[in-house]
């Protein structure tokens, strides 16, 4: 196999899984769930040769390749992997066996795994595609399906939910569409030559006025803040979260809302230095805003689901932060935390759908004393919480960190507002964790059932992880490392009078005194 | 000597299309309104054919070509569509047809 | 090479175990399993101390740096440690009375259905202290500092079907975070100033801070060991953390865990020396924190209420000499007040297990006939933190108020003057509950005493050990606790007794700890000389007798009605903690309420109210759709004219 075919067969196999699920007679229920599973196993599969064969410190794509597609628009099927993907990719794979392992559909076997297969190809696709135009189309495609998967399997108002889901994000995605067909167009007067919409000639180029650039970026910071989400236009996040099947929360949590932060990060800092620079105090804001009130709106929720996506809004705005303090420690945390927080959040879905299997409520005034009848649970669901919370040694504390501590050197007054969400995150985890599994246990939830042995075993590699990459984050920091110190080189390069703060090494104080020494 | 110069033609063309237009606007038998309709057509293909050769130039002729194509499809697919509610409501009256009302 | 890291890795090692095979070995051998490990740990770290000792004076600072932990761009840190004599001090009395804690748990959590479960939890708690001791650098510290954070919170609310518990265990955490706000801020602020966090780089670069940044980074941290070592104004969580089983109090709430700020302190005082008034905040919070603490400790009727008070004020002791610089004092009195309060924690834990789980004192009485082995025990923990001489507490708190006295500090006189109150209330505090608890009337024995009398308080019933219910009746007779109960108290108590011996002011070959902490100590501060030492310690008996006397009138001899002095302010602890849960429980959740509700009402209002209009406008178009073709043909005949005829004008023009 050579290398270069990798990424379009990650992304062709389950188009495949997918085709083949949809030849097969809906009543050959049984067929549908191997099929599936067996897709993402060949597709994790890919990703792990892909993770072993990454090239440490090498900063620019790997696993190339490019394939004209449109000749005369300049569309080429160009996908590669950096550091800053890498992970993404790995984690997209890897999550999708075990959200299919996690939950099982009520009804319509065949459509929901065709479309799960649909999903996966476009999570792939998105997180490697390099041209704009392809990147757009698979921005979309993953649209469709998670709509069926919350229009249809949801819970309650999922038709609500699901419809709001689809317009919020076509809406951003719109305003992304002009701006990158903009940006081709004045690219290619600016330069001369073919159209091109290629990511990496663009962004190595930088051939717009700033004044174009910036209202570009403006475009397509508002289809990656609906994403993320970003305040004020999170709400769509709690009610598709709320009203999506298991494997859809795991999802939207691991894979969609990444594509925003990734977005900010490959669409924003390196495709227009100059006005992500410009517009960093915005969005450092909405940041800082995001993980304060997310965490506050937390507090006040009943229904445990949404207490968790309201859990991802704030942890999400740590990510914001990270990245627009553009510094490598903030960058590098923010991509940690993407992957930390699909794997903590995608976990924290998994318990609580474990729950409301068994329970058939999420309501929090309705469960009680869960940690007598489910001791195993309730050790699991306090691990992945501490998690959650950002214990040191676990992997959610190490992002949050580097991002944190990013902001601090890039951003000071942001960064030490949004460590107060440090203590936040800690008073609505534990809050709602006193509340449903502490206290005493009567009717149901004395009567309820502890983990299986098989949900064990779905869990049991998030939790690996949970504490592997607590420890030993560095497996993941090597590999991020250069590209991202590439990118702030980048920015350094293309953005007048800014001051990349740890492309220069630091200067110890006294090792500045006698530089100054020096100098009188 | 008197000559048939393109401005009869044209202006022959012109009328035809008028009596199509105020026919479609005026009859309500679904029928008529779709011969109608094809006056108009023929009435443009009149009018491609006279600027061809005035101006000695193909493309109008080419593009009556087009338009006989078109007005053919649409022969199929309208009278399909016209005998399949003739025969759900044994009328051809337009102004009964309008599931489309918003 | 020592093996450093062997210490963490062994209780480390049985956490792991346990978590796996924990319900094997079942009880009793999860808990022996358990003991033996930070057994082993404690062998380890007497090999490196052995080995400290072997070295030359200045050299005596053992690094090992394990692999690298987080690493992003100049931001470097690893999974290293630095055993010098701080931290293998630390890591003496940690794993000392952690292994006597774990032998004496075996006995009190007997029959408990989650006997495994606590030694998990009690193992990985002696893991992470270790960690936050021994770690190199501010981030393993603070991974430990998280790390027994946790540990405290899975233990306080271990018994965690009573409500009570369980939000003292989150109580504890939450307020803790608070703290943690600063300490992330301070290690950031280091970081970004001097380019590392370990503290051996550290030192050296520590002098070339800016006054301003090394005061912002010393309150920083000191907003974090507020949280930690539960000063003024975060140390609300620390009475209710009496909610956990009574080892826990003993080890985690007095002993290790709460001594965590002052350690940082300490073994940041390069930094300290730099940062001026800082020091001046430490030690008048100290000071404030031990007078309020003591004042509480003197009303409250539940054993281990007094108890967690009374850490609480010795506690600000420790940071009293910390922000007069008496470092030495600070860790002398850290050591001390381990070995004397976790006697003192364990003797209520053999008190409340022979009664019953009844731990309001007011129930007790006359047990020294039953429980001799305890009493004699707590005498001698009673004596050591009253400060009698020549029991270890009386040497460590002199050397404190002694440094107070010679110290530069802002109104260092009126300092000296709180800690002398505070010496006075301590006598006071403990003799009423020695008399209370071990002398008098068979108070049990009487009908229901508690109930509606008029010297009970709001808050008394809380915090009841109350795992298994059963309740003291008349009929109770209270019996000696077992031998893996007792041994512990023994040995605490021998330890209680000599702990001074380690830092004797007679002469400066008897200095032990203080010469062999100096390498790693910057900046502390002298001493007074040898005669003005003594009349302190003289005035500093005389209060300690006058508090003994005191409380014997009051209590033994009822010269005075007590309700005098046990005034509901003090009871309440000055209202501290109901201000705070007022403010929470009211304006505060109003506060987050009307976010959530904004976010519901104004927020979401708006996206739905855009989608309603759109829907609305829809509606109102929609009757331009008539459905009649022909009425369509028109629009399209009149609009296809208008285009022409602007199309011709346009063209005509």
């Amino acid at each position: 196999m050579t290398s270069s075919a990798l990424l379009p067969l990650m992304i062709l196999v389950p188009f495949v899984g997918a085709g083949i699920v949809a030849l097969l007679p809906a009543r050959r229920t049984e067929l549908f769930r191997p099929i599936a599973l067996l897709t993402s196993i060949v597709v994790l599969g890919m990703a792990v040769f892909m993770l072993v064969n990454f090239k440490v410190g090498d900063p620019g794509y790997q696993f190339e390749s490019n394939t004209t597609w449109i000749k005369d628009l300049g569309i080429s099927l160009h996908f590669g992997v950096d550091g800053i993907s890498l992970f993404l990719v790995v984690l997209a794979a890897g999550i999708f066996p075990i959200a299919l392992l996690g939950s099982n559909p009520d009804h319509d076997p065949k459509p929901y795994y065709g479309w799960l297969l649909v999903l996966l190809a476009g999570s792939i696709g998105v997180f490697c595609a390099l041209d704009l135009v392809v990147f757009f189309v698979f921005f979309e495609i993953v649209l469709v399906p998670m709509y069926f998967l919350i229009g249809l399997w949801g819970h309650g108002r999922r038709v609500y939910a699901a419809t709001k889901f689809f317009l919020y994000t076509m809406f951003g995605s719109a305003l992304m569409l002009v701006g990158l067909i903009a940006l081709a167009v004045l690219h290619q007067k600016a330069v001369g030559g073919p159209l091109t919409f290629d990511l990496v000639t663009l962004a190595r180029e930088q051939a717009l006025s700033t004044t174009a650039s910036r209202w570009i970026f403006v475009a397509f910071a508002v289809a990656f803040a609906v994403k993320v989400p970003l305040f004020p236009l999170h709400t769509w996040l709690p009610d598709a979260h709320t009203e999506a099947p298991t494997a859809g929360s795991v999802l939207l949590a691991a894979v969609m809302l990444k594509l925003g932060t990734y977005g900010f990060v490959r669409f924003g800092l390196d495709l227009f230095p100059e006005a992500s620079v410009w517009a960093a105090p915005v969005m450092l804001t909405l940041g800082v805003v995001g993980i304060v009130y997310g965490a506050i709106c937390a507090t006040m929720q009943k229904d445990l689901k949404r207490l968790v996506a309201y859990s991802s809004v704030a942890h999400l705005g740590f990510i914001v932060l990270g990245i627009f303090s553009i510094t490598t420690q903030g960058i590098e945390g923010g991509i940690l935390q993407m992957v930390n927080h699909g794997i903590t959040t995608g976990a924290l879905f998994l318990l609580v759908g474990m729950v409301y299997e068994r329970r058939h409520t999420r309501e929090i005034s309705a469960l009680s004393g869960l940690q007598s009848s489910a001791p195993v649970m309730a050790g699991v669901f306090t691990l992945v919480m501490l998690s959650s919370i950002g214990l040191p040694g676990l992997n959610g504390f190490v992002g949050e960190f580097l991002a944190l501590l990013g902001a601090f050197k890039g951003a000071r007054w942001w960064g030490v507002v949004a460590v107060t969400g440090v203590i936040l995150a800690a008073l609505y985890l534990l809050w709602a964790y006193q509340r449903v599994f502490h206290g005493k246990a009567e009717g149901e939830n004395a009567k309820m059932r502890d983990l299986t042995w098989s949900e064990g075993a779905v869990l049991a590699p998030l939790l690996f992880l949970i504490v592997f990459l607590g420890i030993y984050p560095k497996v993941m920091l090597d590999r991020i490392e250069p590209s991202v110190k590439a990118l702030v080189v980048h920015i350094d390069r293309n953005v007048e009078g800014f001051d990349a703060k740890d492309v220069t090494p630091k200067i110890a104080p006294a090792a500045k005194g006698a530089e100054h020494g020096g100098e009188g | 000597m008197f000559t048939l110069t393109e401005t009869w033609y044209l202006v022959l063309a012109a009328l035809i299309f008028s009596i199509g237009a105020v026919g479609l606007l005026v009859r309500r038998n679904v029928l008529v309104m779709f011969m109608c309709v094809e006056l108009m057509l023929n009435a443009v293909n009149l009018t491609f054919v006279s600027f061809s050769t005035a101006l000695d130039d193909l493309g109008g002729q080419t593009a009556v070509f087009f338009v006989l194509v078109v007005a053919a499809a649409e022969v199929v697919v309208g009278l399909g569509i016209i005998v399949a509610i003739m025969r759900r409501r044994q009328s051809a009256d337009v102004d009964d047809i309008s599931l489309m009302r918003g | 090479m020592t093996a450093v890291w062997l210490i963490p890795a062994l209780p480390l090692l049985g956490f792991v175990t346990l978590v796996v095979l924990g319900r094997k070995f079942g009880d009793p051998g999860a808990g022996i399993f358990a003991a033996c490990m930070v057994g082993l740990s404690f062998l380890g770290t007497l090999g490196v101390f052995a080995h400290l000792l072997s070295l030359p004076h200045e050299e005596r600072a053992i690094s090992q740096t394990l692999f690298t932990w987080i690493s992003s761009g100049s931001f470097k840190v690893s999974i290293g440690f630095l055993a010098d004599p701080l931290s293998i001090t630390m890591c003496l009395f940690i794993t000392g009375i952690g292994a006597l804690i774990h032998i004496y748990s075996v006995g009190y959590m007997k029959g408990d259905p989650k006997f495994s479960k606590f030694f998990v939890y009690l193992n990985l708690f002696v893991a992470s202290m270790l960690l936050l001791v021994l770690g190199d650098n501010l981030l393993l510290t603070f991974l430990g500092w998280e790390g027994v954070g946790a540990c405290s919170y899975l233990l306080i609310s271990f018994w965690f079907t009573d409500p009570k518990n369980a939000s003292a265990g989150k109580k504890a955490f939450v307020t803790n975070r608070v703290g943690d706000f600063g300490f992330m801020l301070a290690t950031f602020l280091v970081w970004v100033t001097l380019g590392t966090v370990n503290y051996e780089q550290i030192r050296p670069l520590a002098p070339g801070l800016a006054a301003g940044t090394a005061t912002a980074i010393a309150l920083l941290f000191f907003l974090g060991a507020t949280g930690k070592s539960a000063q003024l104004p975060l140390f609300v969580w620390l009475p209710d953390a009496m909610a956990g089983p009574t080892p826990v109090s003993a080890l985690i709430h007095a002993a290790t865990m709460v001594t965590a700020g002052v350690y940082l302190l300490t073994r940041l005082s390069p930094i300290m020396a730099e940062a001026g008034w800082a020091n001046d905040v430490v030690a008048w919070v100290g000071a404030l924190t031990a007078l309020v603490a003591a004042c509480a400790a003197i009303a409250q009727n539940d054993i281990k209420k007094v108890l967690a008070y009374s850490t609480v004020s010795q506690l600000g002791y420790m940071f009293l000499a910390v922000g007069t610089q008496s470092y030495v004092a600070a860790v002398f009195h850290m050591i001390t007040h381990a070995s004397f309060k976790a006697l003192l924690f364990l003797g209520s834990g053999s008190v409340i297990h022979a009664m019953a789980h009844e731990q309001d004192m007011r129930k007790y009485g006359n047990l020294r006939k039953y429980l001799p082995i305890t009493y004699a025990t707590f005498m001698v923990g009673w004596l050591a933190i009253a400060g009698i001489p020549p029991l270890s507490g009386f040497w460590s708190k002199d050397e404190i108020l002694a440094g107070v006295f010679n110290a530069k500090t802002f109104g260092n006189l009126a300092l000296w003057v709180i800690g002398m109150a505070v010496a006075l209330l301590t006598a006071f505090y403990m003799t009423r509950q020695v008399i209370m608890t071990f002398f008098g009337e068979e108070k049990w024995r009487h009908a229901e005493v508690d109930a509606h009398g008029h010297e009970l308080h709001a808050d008394e019933e809380d915090a009841v050990d109350d795992h298994d219910h059963h309740h003291l009746t008349p009929d109770h007779t209270p019996h000696e606790s077992p031998i893996s109960m007792t041994l512990p108290l023994v040995v605490l108590a021998g330890a209680a007794a000599v702990a001074g011996l380690l830092n004797l002011p007679f002469g400066d070959p008897l200095k032990f700890l203080e010469h062999w902490l100096e390498p790693t100590i910057v900046g502390e501060h002298e001493l007074p000389p040898g005669w003005v030492q003594a009349l302190l310690s003289l005035a500093a008996v005389a209060v300690a007798v006058i508090g003994i006397l005191g409380a014997r009138a009051v209590y033994f001899q009822k010269k005075v009605d007590p309700a005098k002095i046990e005034k509901p302010v003090f009871a309440h602890a000055w209202y501290i903690d109901e201000t705070y849960a007022k403010f929470m429980g009211g304006p505060g959740e109003t506060a987050f309420e009307d976010v959530a509700q904004f976010d519901q009402k104004i927020v979401d209002g708006a996206v739905n109210g855009i989608a309603g209009g759109t829907v609305g406008l829809g509606n109102r178009l929609k009757g331009l759709q008539t459905g009649l073709v022909r009425t369509y043909g028109l629009g399209m005949a009149i609009g296809a004219v208008a285009l022409l005829a602007y199309v011709v004008t346009r063209i005509g023009g």
